[in-house]
């Protein structure tokens, strides 16, 4: 116990604890729209668009986070419209999306600095070198976040459930559509901080699959999901801390252990 | 006056006309029931109703007050509605939404229009029930319950009975003929099973990629887009 305390008693530790509940809340809220509405690659694409947005920025020496965030939410309208009008199908238009702009990252990374640990704390997350300002902005964006999806919950629900129904009942479906994809792009670069480009969406996708599993209703699962996700990130924070190991990927881990609960919990249900 | 005019209505994808010559006018009260063949324009002319697809020529006019996001529409099961994770009550819920205007959240008025449409259909006791779980015929009287929250006047309901046995079958084609009756709500209907069209509805349009017939249900059965629709069998 006492070990608990001296390890939130470093300044590292309470930003990382602050940023990263609060990443992780949004994540989980979101995650359970994209996942039912089949979005899941979104996240994952996005994820690619911020490294090279990241990366590129870095090398011109422009603050990273407040560079990568607009390229990010263009990038999500951009996919989002594409992916429901062009002949080209939607998940393979993601995939170009995001190998390019990986690969963009990359050119940069290796023009300019090389692979340093900055790139690398891209790469893979490093929730405990955020510095005083990227936090900041990170508890600010987030709020904001979970302040716009808790205000349009009812609608964010008809669209997700049901979008020609809530289409044909005036509902700007269009509208409430761009506005998932612009919160999952900046939750998604935040969360890039935190567990890196790799693995931001598991975040996104874990939290609700794992709700999903044991949860009947639309609330419970918001709710159950952002349980998991919380949790899953506190026991991620803590392992990490004391094992030693990438918080990312332990982070990662923590979800799908839940995951798997999850999945037994479910099928002794149905049967 | 008319509660839905059509006039010289037509549709085309990407400039190839698949539906012309639509001309109906529906009153208050009213039960139309749309039938044709699979590709004679039905599903088309529900999405020209509901405003997601632009006519390519003519016009639909609404009267009585009604608007055109007011309609109560039952749209084809999809397969995503299926699996997802939703309580009744959150299912009927939102089809309040078009009476919320620049609210954000539901208040006691619209989960008591829900609590009612819902005891309406006899699943009141399902408010909390996850739909996934629910059967086909339930699953369909949520979908009813929800598009009544969303209309006082017009249903639309596309293919309502798809999937369904003979039992729920026969249930559901009773709720919309008593809602029908009891609340005067008009009643437009995609089927496919003109049985059940010519007995229940009291008008038809029948389609085939042009407006074959229109008018009422009882002149329907000794016309001759009906004796072919059938081969020759007589309804």
């Amino acid at each position: 116990m006492s070990e608990l305390a001296r390890m939130f008693s470093y300044h590292f530790m309470q930003r990382a604890l602050i940023v990263g509940v609060l990443v992780s809340l949004c994540a989980a809220l979101l995650g359970v729209s994209l996942v039912l509405k089949r979005y899941s690659m979104i996240g994952d694409g996005l994820s690619h668009v911020g490294f090279g947005a990241l990366a590129v920025a870095s090398a011109f020496h422009l603050a990273p986070l407040a560079a990568a965030v607009p390229v990010v939410v263009l990038a999500a309208i951009l996919l989002l419209r594409m992916s429901q009008s062009s002949r080209l199908k939607g998940d393979a238009l993601i995939a170009l999306v995001s190998s390019s702009a990986l690969a963009v990252g990359v050119i940069s990374v290796s023009l300019t600095t090389g692979m340093n640990t900055e790139v690398s704390s891209y790469m893979f997350g490093s929730v405990l070198s955020l510095s005083r300002s990227d936090a900041i902005l990170s508890v600010l964006l987030s709020l904001a976040v979970l302040l716009l999806f808790a205000a349009f919950y009812p609608r964010l629900f008809a669209v997700t459930f049901d979008e020609s129904f809530a289409r044909a009942t005036g509902t700007r479906a269009a509208r409430y559509n761009t506005l998932l994809a612009v919160l999952t792009a900046v939750t998604v670069v935040l969360g890039m901080r935190m567990m890196g480009a790799l693995l931001i969406s598991s975040l996104i996708i874990f939290p609700a699959l794992s709700a999903m599993r044991v949860c009947r209703s639309f609330r419970s699962v918001i709710l159950c999901a952002a349980c998991v996700s919380v949790g899953c990130f506190l026991a991620g924070l803590v392992a990490s801390y004391f094992l030693s190991t990438p918080t990312g990927a332990s982070i990662v881990i923590a979800n799908l252990l839940v995951f798997g609960l999850c999945s037994l919990l479910g099928m002794r249900n149905i049967h | 006056m008319a509660i839905i005019t059509a006039k010289d209505l037509s549709f085309a994808y990407d400039g190839k006309t698949v539906l012309e010559g639509v001309n109906f006018a529906l009153s208050v009260g009213d039960y139309l029931c749309v039938v044709g063949e699979n590709g004679s324009g039905k599903s088309t002319l529900v999405k020209g109703l509901l405003g997601l697809k632009a006519p390519d020529g003519g016009s639909i006019v609404f009267g009585e007050g009604l608007k055109p996001t007011e309609i109560g529409y039952l749209p084809q099961q999809t397969a995503l509605q299926r699996d997802f994770p939703a309580s009744v009550r959150e299912v009927v819920l939102s089809g309040c939404l078009n009476g919320l205007g620049r609210r954000l959240h539901y208040g006691p008025a619209e989960r008591e229009r829900a609590r009612m449409n819902m005891e309406r259909m006899g699943i009141e006791e399902l408010a909390d029930t996850s739909y996934q779980a629910l059967s086909g015929g339930q699953q369909q009287r949520v979908l009813l319950a929800r598009a009544l929250c969303a209309t006082k006047k017009l249903l639309l309901l596309d293919e309502p009975v798809t999937g369904l046995d003979p039992i729920a079958t026969g249930e559901m084609y009773n709720l919309i003929k008593l809602v029908n009756l009891c609340d005067s709500i008009t009643v437009v209907m995609v089927s496919h099973d003109i049985h059940a069209a010519v007995r229940y509805a009291t008008h038809i349009l029948h389609l085939g990629q042009r407006q074959l017939y229109f008018g009422t249900a009882a002149d329907y059965k000794e016309s001759a887009p009906a004796r072919r629709f059938l081969g020759g069998s007589r309804l």
